[in-house]
C-alpha cells in the first residue's frame, strides 16, 4: 500500500514537472488551447467523483461552468456593491456560488435514482440557457458580458496565454490533488460504497444525504472553478459559450478518460477540446480511409465524430483511457508491489 | 397586465394548442417509456432519431412523394432503423451498468445531429404536412385543421398500440419480456428480438411525432431537442414506467404550458422549459414515482 | 429411447462447479423424482436441462441434442416450472396462461378450459394480477401455465413448497392425472422425498452435485441410507 502511494505521488510530481516545463517546448497559441484543456479537465475532475465514485449521472454540468463563469463576469464586470472585483478572485467565489447550486441540485437527487437523475440535469442544461435571455439587464442577453482582458498581476513578466496557463494548471494541480485525497479517504470509501449499493451502504451506517449532496456540491464547485477561469480566458460570456452540449461534452470526456480515473481524464480533456475544435483534423485523416471523403468545413462534422468516438469507445474499452493505462501498468505496478 | 385581453374563445384556443402541443409530447414520450419498460434505458437520441427519420420523409417529398405515400415508407424505415440500433448499439452492452448504455444513446444522439447536418444541411426547412392551417369553427371557437390532425393521428397511434399491446400474441410477450426476461425466456420468448422489437416501436412513434411537428415549427437537426425535453418531463410526470401514464402526462404538460406561457407575463416563451422542470422536479419531490406511477403490488 | 436424456452433465456459476458429471433419464410418460439436501444441486440440474444456467456435457432430448437456450427449449417441448414459480405478478392470470401457450399455434381456449377444469381457482381469478394470487394459487397458476404449452416434458422445482398439504395433495393428483391422459413426462424435484417416491416411478439422490443413488422408488425407499437421510425412519 505504501509503495502505492509513492507510485501515485512520483507520478503527481512528474505531472507537476510535465505541467511547469511545457510552455517553454510549445507556441503561445498552444499554451492557450492546453490551459483550456486543463479546464476541462478541473471540470471533468468534479464529474469524476459525482459520477465515477458516487454513480451519480449528471447530463447539466455545463450548466454549473455557466454559473461560475456568469458569476466571474458579473463580479468583474457590474462588481461587489458597484466595485468591480479582480477576475483572480472571483475564480473561488465562482467555485462556491457553482457548489452552492450543486448542492440545492444534489437535494432533490437524493431521491431520484439513476435516470430521473440523468433526465433532470439533462434539463437544466437545455434550460440553463434561456435564463440569461430571460433576465438580460443583468446577464447579459444573448450578446452577453465583456470583461476586461486578463493580464499577468504583479508586472509577471509573460504572456497572457501562458499567464491563463500556469493559471488553470496552477489551480488544476491543487484541485486533482484535492480530488485525490478526498477519493482515496474516507469520504471516497463512503462515496464508492454508495455507487455500488445503496442499500448496503445505508445499512453500514452511511448517510446517504450527507454524501450524496456533498458529491454534488463538490463537483458543481469543480465546474464553477472551469467555468470562471474560461470566462476570463475568453474574456466575454453568453448563452453559446457555455451551450447545451457543453454537458454532453464533458461526459464525453469522462467516459473516454475513464469514470473514475483521475490521471485519464487528462485525455478526456484534451479529447473534448480536440473534437471541438479540431474536427476537421479528423475529417481529413478519415479521408484517408477508403471510400471516404468528407468536407472538413462541414458543420456537422465534429457531432459525427464526437458520436462515434462516444460509442465505439463505450463497446470496446467501457474503462476508457484510465481503465487502458490501469490494465497496461498493472504487471508492472504489481511486481512492484509484490516485491516489497 | 396579462388577463386584460382575456376571452374565452382564445382561452379556448390556448387549450387547443396545447393539446396539440401535448400529442407530441405524449406520442415522444410513449416511445421513452416504451424502451425504458423493457430495458431500463432511457433513449437520448430519442428525439434525433424522429428527427433523422422526418428529414427522409422531407426527402421523399421532394421527389414528388405525396405525403401519405411517403408515410409508410418513412415508418417502414423508422422501424428498421429501430431494430438496427438495438441489435448493433445496444445489444452488446445490455449487461453493462446503466450509465455506459446512456452515454451511447448520447453518442448515437451527437451522431445523428451531425449526420443530419451533413446530409441535410442545418438550415431551416419548410416541412409540408398534410393537412391544411386553415381554421374551422368547432363550437364558436376557432381552430385549425392542422391542429385536430394532429391530435386525431396521435390518437389513432395511441390506440392501435393499446390494441396491440393488450390483443396480440407479440404484444403480450413484449410486455413480458419488459417485466420478467427470465420467465419469457422459458416459456419459450425471444427476449433479445422483443428488446429489439420495442425500440423499432419507439422509433415508429418518433417518426409519427416528426412529421407531426414538422410543418409547425420548420425542420431543422435540433428541431426536437426541446421537445424531447418535454417528452422526458411528460414520461416523467407519468412516472416512466406507465405508457398511459405518458400519454395523459404529455397532454396535460402541453396543456398547462401553453397556457402559463401565455397568460402569465412573467414565464413567456423563454422561461417555459425551466418551469416545465421545476414543476416535474416538485412532482417529484412530492410524489417519486410520477402521477400514475404505481406501486408494485407483489405478494411472495 | 429414453425423451430425455442427460450424459455427463456438469454445471458452474462462475468459477463454481456445482454439478459434475450428472448422467440421468426420463422415458415417455414417466414421472421421475430428483431428491437431495439443500444446495445438492437439484435446482441446477433442472435449470441445466431448460438452458438457463452454462452447463458442459450433453442434453439429449428426443435423440437430439437441445441448445443451450432457454426459448429453444421451450419450443422443442419442455416447460420449466422454475424454484419461485417464475409467474409473471405484474400480468394477469388469463394473460399468464396465453403466455404459457406462446410457442404454439392455434386456439388455445381448450387448452384454457382444460387447465380450468384442473384448476377451477384460477377461472375464478381470471382477471386478477398474478402477483396478488396467494401462494398455492400462483403455483397452480405456473402449473397451468405449463401445460398451455402442451409440453411432452414437464421440469418441476418444488412444487409442493409454502403451499398446505391439502394443496400439495391436489396438485400432485393434478400431476398424476396430466401424466395419464396426454401422457406428459414429469421430472420433479422435491424436499418431501415420501411425497415423491408416492408419485414417481423412478428416482436418483444428488449428493453435493453428484448422483449417488438412482433406482425405482421401491428400491429407494428399501435403502437404508436413503431411508435414514431423506425419508427419515
Ligand atoms: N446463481 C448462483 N450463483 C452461485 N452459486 C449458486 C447459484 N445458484 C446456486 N448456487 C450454488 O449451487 C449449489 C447448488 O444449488 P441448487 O440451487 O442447485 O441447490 P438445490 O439442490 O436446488 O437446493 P435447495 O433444496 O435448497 O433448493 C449451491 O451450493 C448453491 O449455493
Ligand atoms: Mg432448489
Amino acid at each position: 500500500m505504501r509503495l502505492r502511494l509513492s507510485v501515485e505521488l512520483l507520478g503527481f510530481v512528474a505531472l507537476t514537472a510535465i505541467v511547469a516545463e511545457l510552455p517553454r517546448f510549445v507556441g503561445d497559441y498552444r499554451a492557450r488551447e492546453l490551459a483550456i484543456v486543463g479546464m476541462y479537465f478541473i471540470a471533468l475532475l468534479g464529474l469524476s467523483i459525482l459520477t465515477g465514485y458516487s454513480g451519480q449521472i449528471s447530463l447539466g454540468h455545463g450548466a454549473f461552468m455557466a454559473i461560475g463563469g456568469y458569476t466571474t463576469a458579473i463580479l468583474t464586470v457590474n462588481g461587489f456593491y458597484g466595485h468591480p472585483v479582480r477576475d483572480l478572485w472571483t475564480i473561488p467565489i465562482a467555485g462556491v456560488v457553482a457548489g452552492i447550486a450543486g448542492l440545492l441540485v444534489g437535494v432533490p437527487a437524493l431521491r431520484l435514482s439513476g435516470l430521473y437523475l440523468a433526465l433532470i440535469t439533462f434539463g437544466i442544461a437545455v434550460s440553463f440557457p434561456q435564463l440569461p435571455k430571460k433576465f438580460d439587464h443583468f446577464l447579459g442577453g444573448t450578446t452577453g458580458k465583456i470583461l476586461n482582458l486578463a493580464k499577468p498581476p504583479y508586472g509577471l513578466d509573460t504572456t497572457t496565454n501562458d499567464w491563463i496557463y500556469y493559471l488553470t494548471w496552477g489551480i488544476a494541480l491543487v484541485l486533482l490533488l484535492c480530488a485525490w485525497l478526498l477519493v482515496r479517504g474516507k469520504t471516497g470509501r463512503a462515496l464508492k460504497a454508495i455507487r455500488d449499493s445503496e442499500v448496503a451502504a445505508a445499512s453500514s451506517g452511511i448517510s446517504l444525504a450527507r454524501y450524496k449532496t456533498l458529491a454534488f456540491g463538490i463537483s458543481a464547485f469543480y465546474a464553477g472553478i472551469a467555468g470562471s477561469l474560461y470566462a476570463i480566458a475568453n474574456a466575454y460570456v453568453n448563452p453559446d459559450v457555455f451551450p447545451i452540449i457543453l454537458s454532453v461534452y464533458l461526459v464525453v470526456g469522462l467516459a473516454v478518460g475513464g469514470l473514475d480515473s483521475l490521471p485519464g481524464l487528462i485525455a478526456g480533456a484534451a479529447l473534448i477540446y480536440f473534437l471541438q475544435n479540431h474536427a476537421d483534423t479528423v475529417a481529413k485523416w478519415l479521408n484517408h480511409l477508403p471510400a471516404l471523403s468528407l468536407d472538413p468545413k462541414q458543420p456537422g462534422i465534429s457531432s459525427v465524430v464526437f458520436g462515434a468516438v462516444l460509442i465505439v469507445v463505450m463497446l470496446l474499452v467501457p474503462t476508457g483511457v484510465g481503465g487502458l493505462l490501469r490494465r497496461v501498468l498493472h504487471p508492472l505496478t504489481t511486481r512492484l508491489y509484490t516485491r516489497s | 397586465m396579462p388577463l386584460a385581453a382575456f376571452t374565452w374563445t382564445e382561452f379556448a384556443q390556448q387549450i387547443a394548442a396545447g393539446v396539440r402541443e401535448g400529442a407530441i409530447y405524449a406520442g415522444l414520450a410513449l416511445a421513452i417509456v416504451i424502451i425504458y419498460r423493457s430495458t431500463r434505458v432511457i433513449n437520448f437520441a430519442q428525439g434525433e432519431m424522429a428527427t433523422f427519420t422526418t428529414f427522409i420523409a422531407w426527402s421523399l417529398m421532394n421527389r414528388g412523394l405525396s405525403f401519405w405515400v411517403a408515410f409508410p415508407i418513412v415508418l417502414a424505415i423508422a422501424f428498421a432503423g429501430g431494430v438496427t440500433i438495438e441489435r448493433v448499439l445496444i445489444r452488446p452492452v445490455e449487461n453493462a451498468p446503466v450509465l455506459t448504455i446512456v452515454i451511447i444513446t448520447l453518442g448515437l444522439a451527437l451522431l445523428l445531429n451531425g449526420l443530419m447536418s451533413i446530409i441535410w444541411g442545418g438550415a431551416n426547412r419548410q416541412f409540408r404536412g398534410p393537412f391544411s392551417t386553415r381554421t374551422i369553427d368547432v363550437g364558436g371557437v376557432p381552430i385549425s385543421v392542422q391542429d385536430i390532425g394532429i391530435v386525431v393521428v396521435s390518437i389513432a397511434l395511441v390506440a392501435l398500440l393499446a390494441l396491440f399491446f393488450r390483443f396480440t400474441k407479440l404484444g403480450l410477450a413484449l410486455r413480458a419480456a419488459a417485466v420478467n426476461p427470465d420467465s419469457s425466456r422459458l416459456a419459450g420468448v425471444r427476449v433479445g428480438w422483443m428488446l429489439a422489437l420495442g425500440w423499432g416501436i419507439a422509433a415508429v412513434l418518433g417518426a409519427v411525432a416528426g412529421m407531426m411537428i414538422a410543418p409547425v415549427v420548420f425542420l431543422d437537426p435540433n428541431m426536437m431537442q426541446t421537445i424531447l425535453l418535454y417528452a422526458f418531463a411528460a414520461a416523467v410526470l407519468g412516472g416512466l414506467d406507465s405508457p398511459a401514464g405518458a400519454v395523459v402526462g404529455g397532454i396535460l404538460l402541453g396543456v398547462t404550458i401553453t397556457l402559463l406561457g401565455r397568460y402569465v407575463g412573467f414565464i413567456g416563451s423563454t422561461l417555459k422549459l425551466p418551469v416545465a422542470l421545476l414543476l416535474i422536479l416538485i412532482l417529484l419531490l412530492i410524489r417519486p414515482g410520477g402521477l400514475f406511477g404505481r406501486v408494485a403490488v407483489r405478494r411472495v | 429411447m429414453s425423451l430425455l436424456e442427460l450424459e455427463s452433465v456438469g454445471a458452474r456459476y462462475g468459477p463454481v462447479k456445482v454439478l459434475h458429471e450428472v448422467s440421468l433419464t426420463v422415458g415417455e410418460g414417466e414421472l421421475v423424482a430428483v431428491l437431495g439436501a439443500n444446495g445438492a444441486g437439484k435446482t441446477t440440474t433442472l435449470r441445466a436441462v431448460s438452458g438457463t444456467v452454462r452447463r458442459s456435457g450433453d442434453v439429449v432430448f428426443e435423440g437430439h441434442k437441445l441448445p443451450r437456450r432457454p426459448e429453444a427449449t421451450a419450443r422443442a417441448g419442455i416447460a420449466h416450472v422454475p424454484e419461485g414459480r417464475g409467474t409473471f405478478s405484474e400480468l394477469s392470470v388469463w394473460e399468464n396462461l396465453r403466455l404459457g401457450a406462446y410457442t404454439r399455434r392455434g386456439k388455445i381456449r381448450d387448452d384454457a378450459k382444460r387447465v380450468y377444469a384442473f384448476f377451477p381457482r384460477l377461472e375464478e381469478r381470471r382477471d386478477q394480477q398474478a402477483g396478488t394470487l396467494s401462494g398455492g394459487e400462483q403455483q397452480m397458476l405456473a402449473l397451468g401455465r405449463a401445460m398451455m404449452a402442451r409440453p411432452k416434458l414437464l421440469l418441476l422445482d418444488e412444487p409442493s413448497l409454502g403451499l398446505a398439504p391439502l394443496v400439495v395433495k391436489e396438485i400432485f393428483e393434478a400431476l398424476a392425472r396430466m401424466k395419464e391422459k396426454d401422457g406428459i413426462s414429469v421430472l420433479v424435484v422435491e424436499q418431501n422425498a415420501n411425497l415423491a417416491l408416492a408419485h414417481a416411478g423412478r428416482a436418483y439422490v444428488l449428493e453435493v452435485g453428484r448422483v449417488v443413488v438412482a433406482g425405482t422408488s421401491d428400491e429407494l425407499r428399501a435403502n437404508e441410507s436413503v431411508r435414514r437421510s431423506y425419508l427419515g425412519y
